[in-house]
């Protein structure tokens, strides 16, 4: 029954697709009439206009393309043209760094707020007003403190992912049930051991939900970060070919984008997944 | 009287009162000792303080009021030599039982190797009938294995001193009987001090030497001591065939049935440093008796 469910998703997310592919095809191979059009915007849309053409590239274009991509991810022939695999590596490397450095002061630091009320109480206001800030905020002063575009998309990075996993974190470690600490209690264990051998397995699950949330928070900034300081990455990627006004190039971007965002969820569900005990 | 092993004395419980200012008193001047070696049971009704005394007793809860004495010495805080089975068996679900037994081994003894816990930690685990279930976790367990986990848990550190909380009351029947069999069997085998907290009278009268029984709440008070009349070589198969079984069974049902609620009221001058100690014996009743063992 469950096998013969799943076989009948994919075969409905299949027709969705192939219906998806249809209609568009359909919807850009459709052409415009060149005479109704100003001369001056048939000279703007150029070879489009003239070819009766649509603007919009169809799957086929794309597909085209994708492969294209596909053959060669990582050329390098200038600031501006690289390969699809090299920009999403940059990215990435952004994401992984900024990311990391959020875990080693989050974590340490929910722990803190979760196990000590008085820090609680303490960190709660700034908390409270750093928590709603949008990460791009924090772009122009990232730049003019650190004066590198590099290191300040990292930064943005950086305070976009750590409050999910200090709120979760602090919450894991709060919510920790009593009895467990009562064992550890009884058995005579130190702080100490008592943080790592009972509150983090206890917290673990919902400390990586924490980062999971982070994660994804990560993957959507680092894209606006990246068409705003330029040079390298998928988001720069995605700006300077809407400038070359290639379409399907952008479309390829949105796709993968899509697809790397997924990717980083799956793992973290994975993880989560690894450190979930049923009681 | 024999030599106090635990000593409570003089303790009490207060909470801030809910509304406004003041303060509840769970239970005040409490006085209650037992000698080393023995079996002691408090039965009273659901929110009269037992848990609270026990907490206090292991060292999870600090009394407002009075001291607890252990072996001469003022306790602090909890101990190794006091070990807890709790009423929800508490195991930590992300490790095995291996895993949560090794833990409490490892926790006692830190300078053994894992191979010497280890060992350890299985003489324990087949002990309490779990032999081929080391690597299962919690969640594949049923819950008489658990509760048994549990037990091997708190055995394997070798307290002085054990502390039980309601510990097969999440159990059917026939698990029940057998893990009560196990109990008794480990502590008459160790010399074990035992202290439980049961809603169930025939549990009490099987496993214990003393039954302390506490009135209802706010404000309760340790009533009475009933010294179990049956031998001490007494099976659970054939209690009720003792000529003592029905005289002690009736006077606890008793107290909990009225008793319990009027005491405080009828006994103005209960001496809560000197609570009276009763030995039901055969002539008191030897009616049948019309409740059965629930008294919540
Ligand atoms: N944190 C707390 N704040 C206020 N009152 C409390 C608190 N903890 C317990 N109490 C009260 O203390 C009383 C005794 O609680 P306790 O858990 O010791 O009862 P019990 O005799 O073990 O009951 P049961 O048989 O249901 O387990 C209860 O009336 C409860 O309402
Ligand atoms: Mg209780």
């Amino acid at each position: 029954m469950i096998q013969s469910l799943r076989f009948r998703a994919a075969v409905v997310s299949i027709a969705i697709f192939l219906a998806f592919i249809g209609v568009w095809h359909l919807a850009t191979r459709q052409t415009l009439s060149v005479g109704t059009m100003s001369p001056e915007y048939a000279k703007l849309m150029g070879l489009t206009a003239t070819s009766g053409k649509s603007a919009m590239p169809g799957p086929l274009d794309v597909g085209a393309k994708l492969w294209e991509h596909l053959k060669r991810p990582f050329y390098d022939n200038g600031p501006n043209d690289k390969g699809l695999g090299i920009q999403l590596a940059y990215s990435i490397g952004r994401v992984g760094l900024g990311y990391l450095i959020a875990v080693i002061v989050a974590i340490p630091l929910g722990f803190l707020i979760g196990m000590s009320p008085l820090m609680n109480k303490a960190l709660d206001p700034f908390i409270q007003v750093l928590k709603p800030i949008s990460p791009l905020a924090w772009m122009p002063l990232a730049l003019y403190t650190i004066k590198d575009s590099s290191l300040s998309a990292i930064f943005v990075i950086f305070i976009c992912s750590v409050w999910p996993m200090l709120l979760n974190t602090a919450f894991g470690v709060a919510a920790v049930r009593k009895e467990w600490i009562n064992v550890a209690r009884t058995l005579e264990v130190g702080t100490f051991r008592r943080a790592f051998t009972v509150i983090l397995p206890a917290a673990a699950p919902t400390i990586l939900t924490g980062m999971r949330i982070s994660i994804g928070i990560a993957w959507l900034v680092i894209v606006a970060a990246e068409m705003l300081v330029g040079g390298t990455g998928i988001g720069y990627f995605v700006w300077n070919e809407w400038n070359n006004l290639s379409i399907t190039n952008v479309i390829i971007a949105i796709l993968l984008i899509g697809i790397v965002g997924m990717l980083l969820d799956q793992i973290l569900a994975r993880f989560t997944r690894m450190v979930t005990f049923p009681e | 009287m024999t030599t106090k092993f635990i000593s409570i004395e003089g303790i009490a419980k207060r909470y801030p009162a809910s509304s406004g200012n003041g303060a509840t008193t769970i239970f005040e001047d409490l006085w209650l000792s037992m000698p080393s070696g023995e079996f002691g049971c408090i039965i009273g009704h659901s929110g009269c303080g037992k848990t609270t005394v026990l907490n206090i007793l292991a060292g999870l809860d600090e009394p407002s009021e009075g001291t607890v004495i252990v072996d001469g010495q003022a306790i602090s805080g909890t101990s190794l030599d006091r070990a807890v089975i709790f009423q929800s068996h508490a195991l930590l679900p992300w490790l095995t039982v291996m895993g949560n037994i090794a833990y409490a081994v490892s926790s006692k003894w830190r300078k053994w190797d894992k191979a010497k816990v280890r060992a350890h930690a299985q003489t324990y685990i087949d002990k309490v009938g779990l032999t081929g279930s080391e690597h299962k976790r919690p969640s594949e367990l049923s819950g008489g294995m658990k509760q048994r986990v549990g037990i091997a848990r708190a055995l394997s550190i070798t307290p002085k001193i054990m502390l039980m909380d309601e510990p097969f009351s999440a159990l059917d029947a026939l698990t029940r009987g057998t893990l009560q069999d196990e109990v008794r069997r480990v502590t008459l085998e160790t010399g074990q001090t035992t202290f439980m907290i049961t809603h169930d009278v025939d549990e009490a009268m099987y496993l214990a030497d003393k039954i302390f029984l506490m009135t209802n709440g706010p404000g309760a008070v340790l009533a009475e001591i009933v010294e179990n009349p049956l031998p001490r070589d007494r099976s659970r198969i054939d209690l009720h065939k003792h000529p003592h079984y029905y005289a002690l069974r009736n006077h606890i049902i008793d107290f909990l049935v009225t008793r319990s609620k009027t005491f405080t009221a009828a006994t103005p001058h209960h001496d809560p440093r000197h609570v009276p100690v009763v030995r039901p014996a055969f002539p008191e009743a030897p009616t049948m008796p019309s409740l059965h063992s629930a008294t919540r």
